[in-house]
């Protein structure tokens, strides 16, 4: 390649190339691949410890204030910051580090949620379960939890989208799936093609996760839909 | 000696405070590039939700552009402006920050004026009141809790996020951080500790401070829709 066609490729830098996707398909999908990793395992964990605190504060009043209190405050503070209380403890190259920020993040929005949709259950479904001998476990179960569903995938919902867009910040410590394109892009002689790679594919993914999760709350809730 | 030390270290030395590029003129940058961010929103979205929820329209629009503000991750706008005609700089970080500061402040400029009761809304109509006074006179005032309420999201918000700029050489107290992380754990690990300590101090502390003024300027009978405001926020996803 002659000095004029390294020139002109340079001068070139379009903001989108399918050139770039061809001979980086295998990097793009492997950043694609931690994408969805990170956020489903984000999103898993703090879906198994905001339920059942959802479900605490639910049972006994004088706790959810606490409760959401505290999710409160791990939500105001800044991602970078929990990276930085997390990353040196873990360590700064495993993506369990990025793993417990995101989790932590995605805790407020789950509880929130969840708690208001244990809230909207009506007392007439409550008092009627409990006429017909049901405990306290299998009203959970059975009439509680399925009434609230539709708030708990609101959480969910939410957690993911911000989740996905939460991911890249990992890419400080190069665990950031699709941001480690997006900053490596930017740092890579501002490389335009791979940062727009990174940020559509991001969008699309959060768009196609929510679009899957809002499919899945009308087939979990059928009785929901005739209100809509 | 243990992170916690160190960082301690980091922190109790008063150079590491003064020096050029030290902790006080990195806070500098911040509370410059956030104040700016914010006001920058609320120069766009404040009027725009106004408007919006005085004619009564755009209620999808909002919702629209919050959700999908929320799918953006911030380092993309972080690194796609300053390579379009913004240029290099503080510009281009404070507009990426003014985009994500602008969906709480449209909401709930937006919700906070629709809200008001409409037969108020009549009471005011029959007194003669025009549509500029009714709403300079009858849903602004009502609409303040919400304004708050949003103001004090989007100001939070935008403290956190003006840690990301550092990722893109930004400047603000995240560059403590992204320069620990340079230099490596072993090495600076207390001073990226101590650099996520004073982001998170900010971010609580405006969070502290800005709670307490949304209390000062809701007038005690509107207080519990102040509640409400905050709970219309999560439910949009625009928090």
């Amino acid at each position: 390649m002659s000095l004029r066609d390294l020139a002109y490729q340079d001068a070139a830098n379009p903001w989108f190339s399918w050139d770039y996707i061809r001979t980086n398909s295998s990097a793009i999908l492997d950043a694609l691949g931690e994408h969805v990793t990170l956020t489903a395992e984000a999103v898993a964990v703090a879906a198994v410890v905001a339920v059942p605190l959802a479900v605490v504060a639910y049972w006994f009043r004088p706790l959810s204030g606490p409760i959401l209190a505290l999710s409160g405050v791990l939500y105001t503070i800044p991602s970078l910051a929990l990276l930085a209380f997390v990353a040196p403890a873990v360590g700064p190259t495993k993506s369990t580090s990025v793993l417990i920020g995101l989790v932590l993040y995605a805790l407020l929005l789950i509880i929130r949620n969840s708690l208001a949709g244990l809230n909207q259950v009506p007392r007439e479904a409550q008092e009627a379960a409990t006429g017909m001998g049901y405990g306290r476990w299998s009203r959970l179960f059975r009439v509680d939890l399925p009434l609230a569903l539709p708030g708990i995938l609101t959480g969910v919902r939410l957690a993911t989208v911000s989740t996905v867009a939460l991911v890249t910040i990992g890419a400080l410590i190069g665990k950031g799936g699709l941001g480690n394109l997006i900053l490596g892009g930017f740092r890579n002689n501002f490389f335009k093609a791979q940062i727009t790679t990174g940020t559509i594919l991001c969008v699309l993914l959060a768009l196609l996760l929510d679009l899957i999760l809002i499919g899945t709350g009308r087939l979990l809730t059928p009785w929901t839909r005739r209100a809509r | 000696m243990n992170v916690v030390q160190s960082a301690w270290v980091y922190l109790n030395d008063p150079l590491t405070w003064t020096n050029p590029g030290g902790i006080l003129d990195r806070l500098g940058e911040h509370l410059t590039i956030s104040g700016a961010a914010v006001g920058l929103g609320l120069l766009i979205a404040w009027p725009l939700g106004i408007w919006l929820g005085h004619s009564g329209r755009g209620g999808g629009l909002v919702v629209l552009l919050s959700d999908l503000t929320l799918a953006i991750p911030t380092i993309a706008l972080l690194t796609i402006l300053p390579l379009t005609f913004l240029g290099f700089g503080k510009p281009p970080i404070i507009v990426a920050l003014a985009v994500f500061a602008m969906p709480p402040l449209l909401a709930n400029a937006y919700t906070g004026v629709r809200q008001v009761d409409p037969e108020t809304r009549d009471a005011a109509k029959g007194m003669g009141l025009s549509g500029w006074e009714l709403l300079r006179r009858v849903e602004l005032p009502l609409a303040v809790p919400y304004l708050a309420a949003g103001f004090r999201t989007a100001a939070v918000q935008v403290i956190a996020t003006t840690a990301l700029a550092s990722y893109v050489n930004g400047g603000g107290l995240g560059q403590i951080i992204a320069e620990g992380f340079g230099l490596g754990i072993s090495a600076a690990g207390g001073q990226i500790l101590a650099g996520g300590v004073l982001v998170a101090l900010l971010a609580l502390l405006v969070e502290g401070i800005l709670a307490l003024v949304e209390r000062l300027v809701t007038p005690a009978p509107l207080r519990p829709a102040r509640r409400r405001a905050d709970r219309e926020t999560i439910a949009t996803g625009a928090a």
